[in-house]
């Protein structure tokens, strides 16, 4: 795959200077830093178009900028949000029984370390998305969550979502798919969500008592859920060509798959494949002949789904309507999708694809994204300098602008386009925020940090208003809700 | 048969003599914004083999061996409705609409679409046109447009912080926060800063709409909660006690404040909430668990409505649906996968309930869609539709244009008593 990086250079070469005779370079600075960062921050457009465009956008693909110190520093503190999922898991299992047999007093235990894990999870989230070098880490970061979404209000995922975002999003948000796919497929918290921990071959039974207790001992035979949505959201896509007997006959290859809550917790021992829960008959799966071949089948299963044309249109699409445009154009999508199959699933060549598009750099697509809730919310954090210190105020503006972190509760993620974010009530609330937190910031460096991202007329009105309303009148105003 | 026809036939059952009244097809002198709709989404697909139980079936007990619910008078059993299905133990606060023939269900509907996605059937469900993605707008959206009389900025109102695909389009639509926070005041209600972001959004192309919209239903909402509006003085009251009383938190609390918003606010005519968590393809329960959890508050909350809503709940529907229903069997882990048809609920004024209706084949093995899901006999736009005629008073042009494509020989479905 790596023979085909200088093809994709050839690429940004021819397309480098077409952009450049549309946009400036201050316009092409601001607009990489809306879409492949959460906006520019104080100095941020003047820096990134002294050193190009195209370095920056090198500089945010390799993703290898040292974390500030500060943010080190506050990282290191936030142990919930650092400690591997056994822990949690044992921390969580521990306040739950507390909770069951101390009355009161285990309830308010509970209360507590629910508490301090949830602020902490989020805390780390937050703090990186605002402060870290490396934006298109984070921002793909967000990306496959959504895409990979689990729900932390469901039962054991409050306790592991800190590590599925850290050990099987994060590291691989810039690398390859099947590596991606299959580290989401593995974590006890995507195994929870979808159920696929519970599904075993027909007519299983325990093999003893420690098996037979809980929810897992109780459960023979097949669960569809997850098997379902992995072909419809991770990655062929609903219109993919799949069939429900599709998604029976996937569902028996995934028998099996499956953790367990006591190992996880005191050895911090994730998935495992169990034999014994396994449908060991033949399957007839997207065409092809499966034979028995125990937790190799699930393997086989993400290396074809991974390498599937129809999950190559759909990343790329979806990829396409998150960093250009809410219809995103079939040219462009097909391109991302030859490169997504020619480097085998390297999310680096697909998004070097994108990024170097005349599409992307089209005047028309600056701007053209309406920010969501957390876009909206972390842009205003970054060019207004908010510290964001209470992390439970910044919960909790995330929940009233519709999008709770890590709290969609349904496997296909948040939206990002307009459609799904725009409605009267929303532009009232965000203008609510914003004249709540304007009250911080200065209006003349915040003006000077947005650049030409402003229009005249905004300008124009501010310049003509009362000082201290100045700052909450950009942060609220058309110009700051798109990007 | 022209559908006109058909739908008489379909609300007042073929050969019936419509009565005359305050009901009649005919009536005037009405408020033509006076005739409520109601629409409760249940999102992720309820189990409604669990919600209205065939427990009269043999098969049912034995294709769900740990889920299916007890016949009626057994411990934890559902409660009778007609002697073959029963209501799961957790809907007890809408039996008294029941008795009063407020409430009746449509069993074995859903959409013709065979889809078994969340995303794609709720969309049709929400477009009304299934197996058509392109369709831009909602037909609750197309509705607003198409009742009778000037649509005013809170005809239509969803409670939840984002605008449904339901209520999307071209026709106005406003959306309020769930809790208290939807009708609390905002920095914007201050004159310096409303005046400032008045100049702002005046003249934007993109925006400048849904900041109007945003601002004039903020300032009817508002109203309406404390009661300027010379609505109904009954309701500002009952808010006002409440002030000292903590309402049960979730959809009771906001069926509460929507009851009260509408009986203040004559314009509001339309109104939706979703509700979430019906996807329980794992330990669901019978007469107790995750699903009769959910269902508690849900019953909870449309009695409330039913009864806040006072003397208006006689002009109201109120239609819960859910995108597909779940396996007839229970799958291996107490839980149910994603299925066919379902049960639509109808209460209301003018329902003539007590009953389920529909074209019911049973859950035998052999009359199950693919061997394993309720067939879908009744299309879910045909519920909607005669309620939008019979209700709305809808015209025939106006229907056509809210639900495009209205099949063409649906079952006769007695729902409606005008």
């Amino acid at each position: 795959m790596r023979t085909l990086i200088p093809i994709a250079f050839a690429a940004i070469a021819l397309a480098g200077p077409a952009c450049a005779a549309q946009l400036t370079p201050e316009q092409q600075a601001a607009h990489v830093l809306n879409r492949l960062a959460y906006g520019p921050r104080p100095g941020d457009i003047a820096r990134v178009a002294q050193m190009g465009v195209q370095r920056y956008i090198d500089q945010q693909l390799a993703a290898a900028e040292p974390l500030p110190p500060e943010l080190a520093a506050r990282l290191d503190s936030l142990s919930a949000a650092k400690q591997p999922a056994g822990d949690s898991l044992r921390a969580f299992l521990a306040v739950r029984a507390a909770a069951k047999n101390n009355g009161e007093e285990g309830k308010e235990q509970r209360k507590e370390v629910l508490t301090a894990m949830t602020l902490q999870t989020a805390e780390a989230r937050i703090a990186r998305a605002v402060d870290s070098p490396n934006q298109l880490q984070e921002v793909m970061t967000d990306f496959w969550f959504n895409h990979f979404n689990v729900f932390v209000g469901k039962g054991l995922d409050r306790a592991l979502v800190a590590s599925y975002e850290r050990d099987a999003i994060r590291p691989y948000a810039l690398g390859n798919f099947r590596d991606l796919l299959g580290a989401t497929a593995h974590h006890p918290a995507m195994l929870y969500y979808l159920d696929n921990w519970l599904s075993t071959a027909d007519g299983y039974t325990p093999r003893s008592r420690r098996e037979a207790a809980g929810a897992k001992g109780k459960s023979s035979g097949l669960n569809e859920n997850y098997a379902r949505e992995l072909m419809e959201l991770h990655t062929l896509g609903v219109d993919g060509g799949y069939t429900q007997q599709d998604v029976t006959e996937l569902a028996r290859m995934l028998t099996g798959w499956t953790y367990d809550n006591r190992d996880l917790a005191l050895h911090d021992a994730g998935f495992r494949f169990d034999p014994a829960r396994h449908d060991r008959g033949d399957k007839l799966w997207l065409g092809h002949a499966v034979k028995a071949d125990g937790q190799r089948e699930g393997e086989y299963a993400l290396d074809v789904l991974a390498m599937h044309p129809a999950t190559a249109h759909h990343i790329s699409y979806q990829l396409a309507q998150y960093f250009v445009q809410d219809q995103p154009p079939p040219a462009l999508v097909a391109r991302m999708a030859q490169s997504y199959l020619a480097s085998k699933g390297d999310i680096r060549s697909v998004l070097r694809t994108l990024f170097s598009s005349p599409e992307f750099m089209a005047p028309e697509a600056v701007g053209a994204k309406f920010k969501t809730p957390y876009q909206y919310v972390i842009s205003a954090a970054r060019a207004g300098n908010l510290p964001l210190a209470d992390t439970r105020k910044t919960l909790g503006i995330l929940s009233r602008l519709g999008m709770p972190l890590y709290g969609c509760q349904t496997p296909d993620g948040y939206k990002n386009t307009q459609d799904a974010w725009l409605n009267p009530d929303a532009l009232n609330r965000r203008i609510a925020f914003a004249t709540q937190v304007g009250q911080y910031v200065d209006a003349q460096s915040l003006q000077a940090t947005l650049g030409g991202s402003l229009s005249p007329r905004t300008l124009g009105v501010v310049a003509d208003s009362a000082p201290p309303l100045r700052a909450a009148m950009l942060l609220g105003s058309p110009d700051f809700m798109q990007h | 048969m022209k559908r006109r026809e058909f739908l008489h036939a379909l609300s007042a059952g073929a050969g019936l003599v419509i009565p005359l009244g305050r009901n009649a097809w005919a009536a005037t002198g009405d408020n033509p914004n006076g005739r409520k709709l109601i629409v409760i989404m249940l999102r992720g697909a309820v189990d409604g083999m669990n919600v209205v139980a065939p427990v009269g079936d043999p098969n049912y007990a034995r294709l769900r061996p740990r889920i299916a619910l007890a016949r009626p008078g057994a411990d934890g059993g559902a409660l009778d409705l007609d002697g073959y299905f029963g209501l799961h133990p957790a809907l007890m606060p809408l039996m008294p609409l029941w008795q009063l023939k407020k409430l009746a269900f449509v069993h074995a509907s859903g959409s013709p679409d065979a889809t078994r996605s969340h995303f794609d059937a709720q969309d049709y469900m929400e477009s009304a046109t299934p197996g058509v993605k392109s369709t831009p707008d909602g037909w609750m959206n197309r509705l607003v447009a198409n009742l009778p009389a000037a649509a005013t900025p809170t005809r239509a109102l969803s409670i939840g912080p984002t605008m449904p695909r339901i209520l999307a389009g071209r026709a106005a639509a406003v959306n309020i926060a769930n809790g208290a926070a939807g009708t609390r005041a905002t920095p914007l209600d201050r004159p310096a800063v409303s005046a400032a972001f008045e100049q702002l959004y005046a003249h934007d192309a993109r925006f400048g709409t849904a900041y109007q919209q945003g601002r004039d239903a903020h300032r009817e909402v508002m109203a309406a909660a404390s009661g300027k509006m010379g609505g109904d003085a009954m309701a500002s009251e009952m808010l006002a006690a409440n002030g000292g009383a903590p309402l049960p938190n979730g959809f009771p609390d906001d069926a509460a404040r929507l009851a009260s918003l509408m009986r203040n606010d004559p314009n509001i005519q339309l109104a939706f909430v979703a509700l979430g968590g019906w996807d329980t393809h794992a330990n669901q329960g019978a007469a107790k668990g995750q699903l009769a959890n959910r269902l508690q508050p849900l019953a909870q909350g449309l009695a409330v409505l039913a009864q806040r809503l006072g003397a208006l709940f006689d002009d109201t529907t109120i239609v819960v649906m859910s995108e597909f229903g779940r396996t007839a069997r229970e799958n291996g882990n107490g839980g149910t996968d994603h299925g066919h048809g379902n049960v639509m609920w109808v209460l209301g004024g003018e329902v003539a309930g007590g009953r389920v209706l529909g074209d019911w084949q049973g859950v035998g093995d052999q009359q199950l869609h693919e061997g394993r899901d309720l067939p879908v006999t009744t299309d879910f736009r045909t519920v909607l539709a005669a309620i939008a005629e019979r209700h709305l008073r809808l015209g025939d042009r106006q229907l056509a244009q809210v639900f495009p494509a209205l099949p063409a020989r649906p079952g006769k479905l007695d729902l409606l008593r005008a």
